[in-house]
């Protein structure tokens, strides 16, 4: 194992880059995430080989293709389901599941749920743009209500999803969310993700330049960022805006956007991060806040150990296997027998 | 007194009564003791899909059939010798399938005035002449139960629960069978609940002793043991068969078995089978859905599993778009169909043979699958391994189909030697420098099985249609033609490795019946008394119905009428019709049970001697 350790201590960015164009379209948010994922894998100590892409349809799983690593680009919506089995027959690799708010959240939404749920250890990274792009620009899962499409002349009616939200109510045992325009702040929670033993969920907010330019522009947008993005630190008060001199605090259960010094208001009234909180309270709390009332939480929601279901799965198998004795050719025998036979002669 | 002991070659008899009298559980105990007395048997388990229907009524009763015999047994017999019924309802139910001069045991506890009514009787039959052509037991099962464990201190509800064993332990002494199979089972089973062991066995000998004393029958039964080849033996239905012959694959091919699945009826049990297996390496993983089931077993696949997946018709259709993934992605995977009745939720507890167009054809694209069908219980052993042995050689999904008659029936299965279970190769790559997932073996056409976590061989699969050399994703026309014959060229190739097809009866001539699936028993059945009756006729059941053997046409040729006996609306007809230059005559029967061997056999006569 330290062999392998060390051998993959030498990997860098472009051993993960495969030989394939890559064919989104210019500009579009998936760059930086791609980028982002070669950056960070060489960094973690596991060997390449072992590294396993499992992505569903859309734009975001065209993904695998563009990895240097075992890649499985499936079907619409089963990449969780395809990775469950995966990731449950092979707990050795890490696996890693691409997906769009489409197929993760619409045509994939039970699979992805019952993977969280069971805890099993995946690497989620939720590509949000909002919308449709492959098919050219339909009203996703997560478009907000009058957005205005193909589909939806007239704008849509429909409420979002909020893909945190969901991914707690899962009881989620890591939840996270970055953005495609800071490659620094991304590097760090994929890090954090890969790091966690258990389900990963990430959302990216990501620009679809094509189909839905600018869906985040009022939260990601320079000139508002500090004003519109709530960079959670576990064990910090939670303060944004340009010199940190707004913060969030509770009023009975709603949250409130304080100035400090006004009012008396000091650090000490503001809520503080606490993303291994073993209820998940708080990160549901924060996952509901957002544009235009609140800035919208960036970081690691929350992160809390649990036993993943890979885990889980064959420790149950060498705990039988333990107290039944070897496997061998006798066994299987036995096997066949079953209880009660009897001789014809 | 000393009874008369009458001998009988072969007998069928039937347990009948609410759904939740355990007729199921007393029909298997029966079963199990005729096979360890000797005798070949077949049968069949009857129930309706409501767990508890309205008790009493018609729709409520719980049927389960078993012919034994000193005889080959094909079928679960056409007509009963014996009616168990545990109430009116059971009675009524079953009636019309009893012999003339039949015998009829009836626990008149349950014949009150309010489940002769519920069972739509006006009158009860015991007094309406309606019973005056059989041989009427009368038996208060209830009362006798009570009176075996009276000093126990039991509880009522108890008491009445175990009126089932007073019924078995009756009808073993009837026909001479053992009563120590059950004694054992029961121990095993109530092994923490000493009480309710102990009540059971009582209840099972003082059935027994009552047959014995009471002077209720005129004689006893006595059907001696079947010649059956030698060797040791048990009993085993269709789906514990599929789920050892996926273990055994498993073992012998060295790939660990998963099993991605989600419940449907009649094929939970072989995820509760494989469930149990855990010493073995099993991964049992009960999916959120029909699809995560099928699809989690791909990504078994992908890893390296020896990956099947099981379910009922509605589930197949689930299934199919990743079935496509599977072809394309060219991965070794099994699905189990175990048929029922169809369209839609159907006949969720009765058989049926209507997933046939679905197995062969049901997917989009240009999308061949190989699909074989077991024939009875036991062979579900061997076609589970077979279809597990393809998967693995070819690189491709396989579809096995059996049904609910044969996953739910039993009958004798001479055990294997796991020793002499030919070992499954399989296309696994070790070599970094010489893989490339596009170099296929010369024979097969199989990809090298190259797994993640091996180094030097990442590498990508997906849906898309990807180049024939290169593997990169390709949309060019000429490519996906030459993909697409390739598919068909693998899926094609299988059938060289078929033993030529085997005719039971003359190879040429009048009539040839083509059987499929789990009709063989019935088929069988006919064609045997047809010769009794100086009609012979030929008989080629098939194992393989994608891709067809390749000396099946130059067969179909040499006779002048072909028949083909199918639980659908003409499936296999069809698709033998399609295939080759032959009219074929159909005999079609969706009614949700085995075809009687009557119904062949009318058949039979009707054709033979047709011109063509």
């Amino acid at each position: 194992m330290s062999g392998q350790v060390a051998e993959s201590a030498t990997l860098t960015k472009k051993d993960f880059v495969s030989d394939q164009e890559v064919r989104w379209c210019p500009g579009c948010g998936d760059y930086s995430i791609l980028s982002q994922i070669q950056k960070v894998l060489p960094e973690l100590g596991v060997p390449k080989e072992r590294y396993a892409f499992v992505s569903g349809i859309g734009c975001s799983s065209r993904f695998p293709y563009y990895m240097n690593t075992y890649g499985f680009h499936t079907i619409h919506g089963r990449a969780a389901a395809v990775a469950t089995g995966l990731k449950t027959a092979r707990p050795d690799l890490s696996v890693w599941v691409i997906t769009g708010d489409g197929d993760g959240l619409s045509i994939g939404g039970n699979h992805l749920i019952h993977a969280i749920r069971r805890n099993i250890d995946l690497k989620i990274v939720l590509f949000n743009n909002r919308i449709y792009g492959l098919t050219k620009g339909q009203f996703s899962p997560t478009s907000e209500v009058g957005k205005i499409t193909k589909s939806t002349p007239y704008g849509s009616i429909e409420e979002p999803f909020n893909p945190v939200f969901l991914a707690l109510a899962c009881n989620a045992t890591f939840v996270a969310r970055t953005i495609d325009r800071e490659p620094k702040h991304m590097q760090q929670v994929l890090r954090r993700a890969a790091e966690h033993k258990g389900v990963a969920f990430v959302e990216v907010l990501q620009n679809c330049s094509v189909f839905n330019d600018g869906a985040f522009e009022n939260i990601t947008d320079k000139k508002v960022k500090k004003e519109q993005q709530l960079l959670l630190e576990h064990g910090r008060p939670m303060r944004f805006g340009p010199g940190g001199e707004k913060g969030i605090r509770m009023r009975d259960l709603t949250p409130e956007v304080v100035t400090l010094g006004e009012g008396g208001i000091a650090e000490d009234d503001l809520l503080v991060h606490d993303e291994a909180a073993p209820e998940p309270t708080l990160a549901l709390l924060l996952a509901r806040l957002g544009f235009p009332v609140y800035p919208t939480p960036i970081g690691v929601l929350r992160a809390v150990d649990s036993m993943p279901y890979d885990r889980a799965v064959h420790e149950k198998i060498a705990e039988i296997q333990k107290s039944a004795g070897p496997v061998g050719d006798a066994a299987m025998q036995e096997l066949l027998s079953g209880r009660a036979t009897w001789d014809v002669e | 007194m000393t009874q008369t002991v009458q001998p009988l070659e072969s007998v069928t008899i039937r347990f009948a009564g609410d759904s939740g009298d355990g007729m199921q559980l007393t029909g298997t105990q029966f079963t199990n003791a005729s096979a360890i007395a000797g005798n070949d048997v077949a049968t069949f388990p009857d129930y309706p899909a409501e767990i508890r229907a309205p008790a009493g009524t018609l729709a409520g009763v719980s049927g389960f059939q078993v012919n034994f015999g000193s005889v080959d047994i094909h079928t679960p017999g056409d007509e009963l010798d014996a009616l168990v019924a545990m109430n009116p309802a059971g009675l009524k139910a079953n009636l019309d399938i009893l012999k003339p001069n039949g015998v009829i045991v009836l626990n008149t506890a349950a014949f009150k005035a309010a489940n002769v009514a519920k069972a739509g009787y006006t009158e009860d039959p015991r007094g309406d002449g309606s019973l005056d052509a059989f041989q009427v037991v009368e038996v208060d099962m209830n009362k006798l139960a009570a009176a075996a464990v009276s000093d126990m201190g039991l509880n009522s509800s108890v008491v009445g629960r175990t009126k089932n064993m007073l019924a078995l332990g009756l009808m073993c002494w009837l026909y001479e069978r053992p009563l120590e199979p059950t004694i054992d089972w029961i121990t095993r089973k109530f092994a923490s609940k000493g009480e309710l062991a102990e009540a059971n066995i009582r209840v099972l000998k003082a059935g027994h002793s009552y047959g014995e004393t009471a002077e209720i029958f005129h004689s006893r039964f006595r059907v001696e043991p079947a010649k059956l080849s030698t060797g040791t033996y048990r009993s085993i239905t269709g789906n514990q068969a599929v789920a050892l012959g996926a273990v055994a694959a498993s073992a012998r091919s060295g790939r660990p078995l998963f099993l991605g699945s989600y419940p449907i009826t009649p094929a939970s049990d072989i995820l509760h089978e494989l469930a149990a297996h855990k010493r073995f390496g099993v991964v049992t993983f009960q999916a959120e859905d029909e699809i995560a089931g099928v699809c989690s077993s791909i990504g078994a696949a992908y890893g390296g599993s020896l990956a099947i997946t099981t379910t009922s018709g509605p589930g197949m259709a689930l299934k199919s778009e990743a079935l496509g993934l599977a072809v394309k992605a060219e991965l070794p995977l099994v699905i189990v169909n175990v048929q029922r009745g169809g369209p839609s939720t159907g006949l969720p507890t009765k058989t049926e043979q209507s997933d046939l167009f679905q197995a062969v054809l049901g997917r989009n694209g240009d999308t061949p699958i190989p699909v074989i069908a077991a024939r009875s219980p036991s062979d579900c052993f061997d076609a589970m391994y077979e279809a597990c042995g393809i998967a693995l050689e070819y690189m491709m999904p396989v579809i096995l189909l059996t049904d609910g008659y044969l996953a739910n029936g039993a009958e004798p299965w001479l055990i294997p030697n796991f020793g002499e279970l030919p070992q499954l190769a399989t296309h696994v790559w070790k070599d970094a420098d010489t893989f490339h997932q596009c170099k296929r073996d010369a024979d097969t056409l199989a990809r090298p099985w190259g797994l993640p976590g091996t180094p030097g061989m990442e590498h990508r699969i997906g849906g898309l249609e990807t180049d024939i050399e290169t593997g990169n994703v390709a949309y060019g026309g000429p490519n996906h033609q030459e993909m697409t014959d390739l598919r068909h060229e693998r899926v094609a190739r299988i059938a060289r490795s078929y033993a030529p097809t085997e005719i039971d009866g003359p190879g040429r001539g009048g009539l040839l019946i083509v059987s499929w699936g789990s009709t063989y028993g019935s088929v069988r059945a006919a064609i045997e008394s047809s010769r009794g009756d100086g009609i012979d006729v030929g008989h080629v059941h098939l194992r393989h119905l994608s891709p067809l053997p390749r000396d099946l046409g130059e067969i179909l040729s040499g006779f002048d009428t072909v028949l083909v006996p199918e639980m659908n609306m003409g499936q296999l007809a069809f698709l033998l019709q399609a295939t080759y230059p032959v009219r074929v005559k159909r005999l079609n029967r969706v009614e949700g049970r085995p075809f009687k061997r009557s119904e062949i056999l009318a058949a039979i006569r009707e054709h033979s001697g047709e011109e063509r």
